[in-house]
């Protein structure tokens, strides 16, 4: 046999494995929308740091993490600092959330708006911005699936055919299953993840130098400026990175997606814990960066940073363990693909379609509508993924830069009772086309700035002030939640 | 909601410094520990203290929500 057929073999055994998995997981529920978008809401501690952990390190941090260190160098360490600080923020922002969820019945993230904020223009608005912006990022694992069927294949099979395969696949997956499945198949994608992070992590620095410190010596002796910012680039400095990290800190557990996974929480004592464990996690992302920086040294040149960890994989390792890293990536890019997709189907059915053109529709053909949107969804994406050349992590800011606009709407409606709707409103359409502007333009960064980061800025000077601008007398929460007022814990 | 305590958010702030604002004082080469640069370095063991400090977070919202509750339940009862 030959070596791509080795490691493709191998690679499809792990998808369908997992596929199996979940399928598996999602035959035993009868599928209500409520069980199929949260899980009923009785996940426990484990349950629940499997499914946070197998949305938020994703493809991106597989392939995309290497392909930094390989291609920009210093400014890829914002990927450790920004994952482990959106954890603090989780910690005030989804207990809380859980509380409100129960109380109201919410589902999703505009379910919130809703409720909060009383208008449904808003709530269809935050459900438009956040399907876009999930798209770049849908888009992201479909392309990290592509290079890994391209790299296993030895190019023998294109990226756009191996991308159209795990297109099918997902949405067959996420059809039939809904958010348990996810969260079971994320046991087998996370546990092969570490594996082989930590495996390719040690091993190749260790061929190729005799281990990480002779690696980084060598480095440090060949090309300095590569470890420390801006690296490789000539704008991605210490105001870069620090708009960066607090742009991506605020937003990560704001998208839709995650949002929406700490409703299927038992309590709010499980999201809580849970902020305090995760941080932990992001350790064997250091494993990825090594590789990417021992990829610098030993296979230099490749014009797309994103191929390096397999290539180097490729070269290193056999065929069949090309196999496993490749399949762990696949499964890394396929779990949180499917909770986008079901998070973005499910936004524009229940909180788009029904409430602005189809008021009478029921919770079944909601559920149905989602479920059709799930195809759709996925083919724009696909479509996205075969006709653009942006690197993986430039994809994942892009979509940062536009949800955790949503981030002043969800923490003043929180915590602050004068927050308006007009004034969250305002300043989500201030934040959302300063990013759209901002970045469609190339003007990503401005002035050593996260573009994203100065939108947020403004986004929330303008909800502030023209929430201050309305009288005291017909602010404060809004009839909906006056059962939440600062005296019930 | 109920905000959160003073402590709580001082807390949570060490973190953002240590990681974040403070990066123009760590973001260098040298000296190495562990074989890492020392902006690895740094990072790495700020992530630990990270969990370190969410911990802490965690100890005092929850003295504090069952303080509460106690001083609800027994007005009487002495700190």
């Amino acid at each position: 046999m030959s070596p791509s057929t080795i490691a493709l073999s191998i690679i499809f055994s792990l998808v369908v494995l997992g596929s199996v998995i979940g399928f598996y997981a999602g035959t035993r529920h009868k599928m209500s929308l409520e069980q199929w978008t949260v899980g009923g809401r009785g996940f426990g501690p484990l349950f629940m740091w499997l499914l946070m952990a197998g949305e938020i390190y994703t493809t991106f941090a597989f392939l995309g993490a290497s392909g930094w260190a390989y291609s920009r160098g210093g400014p890829a360490l914002y990927i450790l600092a920004y994952l482990a600080l959106a954890n603090v923020v989780a910690f005030f922002i989804q207990p809380p959330m859980w509380e409100l969820g129960r109380l109201h019945g919410m589902q999703t993230q505009p379910d919130f708006f809703l409720a909060r904020y009383s208008n449904k223009y808003l709530a269809a608005f935050v459900s438009v911005v956040g399907v876009a912006f999930m798209i770049p990022y849908l888009q992201l694992q479909l392309t990290g699936l592509g290079i890994i069927v391209e790299v296993a294949s030895f190019g023998g099979i294109g990226r756009t055919r191996a991308m159209m395969i795990a297109v099918a696949l997902l949405a067959g997956f996420v059809f039939v299953s809904g958010i348990r499945a996810v969260a079971w198949v994320s046991v087998l994608k996370d546990f092969l993840m570490l594996l082989a992070a930590v495996t390719i992590g040690i091993y190749v620095p260790h061929v190729y130098f005799g281990g990480i410190g002779p690696m980084f010596a060598t480095l440090a002796r060949v090309k300095p400026t590569h470890l420390v910012m801006p690296g490789a680039t000539n704008n991605l400095g210490h105001a870069w990175y620090i708009s960066t990290v607090l742009l991506t800190a605020l937003g990560g557990y704001i998208w839709p997606h995650s949002f929406g996974s700490s409703f299927t929480a038992k309590s709010a004592d499980t999201l809580r814990r849970n902020t305090v464990v995760m941080p932990l996690y992001n350790l064997s992302l250091a494993f990825i960066l090594f590789t990417g920086f021992a990829a610098f040294l030993v296979v230099p040149g490749l014009t797309n940073g994103d191929l390096s960890m397999l290539t180097i994989v490729r070269k290193t390792f056999p065929a069949w363990m090309l196999g496993i890293v490749g399949g762990a990536g696949a499964l890394t890019a396929m779990v949180p693909a499917a909770i986008l997709i079901l998070t973005a189907s499910t936004l524009f059915a229940k909180n788009l379609w029904r409430p602005i053109f189809a008021p009478a529709m029921t919770d079944d053909q909601v559920a149905k509508l989602a479920r059709i949107m799930v195809v759709a969804l996925s083919l724009i994406s696909l479509y996205f993924a075969i006709y653009s050349s942006t690197t993986l992590v430039s994809l994942l800011l892009l979509g940062y830069a536009g949800v955790t606009q949503f981030f002043p709407g969800v923490v003043l409606g929180l915590f602050w009772k004068r927050v308006t709707m007009a004034g969250v409103f305002a300043g989500m359409v201030v934040g959302v086309a300063g990013t759209a502007f901002l970045i469609l333009s190339n003007r990503d960064p401005i002035g050593g700035l996260n573009a994203g980061f100065l939108s947020l800025c403004f986004n929330f000077a303008v909800t502030v002030v023209v929430s201050m601008l309305a009288p005291v007398k017909a602010a404060g929460l809004t009839e909906n939640f006056s059962a939440c007022g600062p005296d019930v814990p | 909601m109920r905000r959160p305590s003073l402590g709580t958010i001082l807390l949570a702030l060490i973190p953002f410094c240590a990681m974040c604002f403070s990066v123009s004082a760590w973001d260098r080469v040298y000296p190495m520990v562990f074989g890492l640069p020392f902006n690895f370095f740094w990072l790495l063991s700020w992530i630990a203290l990270t969990s370190v400090c969410i911990g802490a977070m965690y100890r005092l919202e929850a003295s504090r929500t069952s303080r509460n509750s106690a001083r609800r339940h027994h007005e009487s009862r002495p700190e």
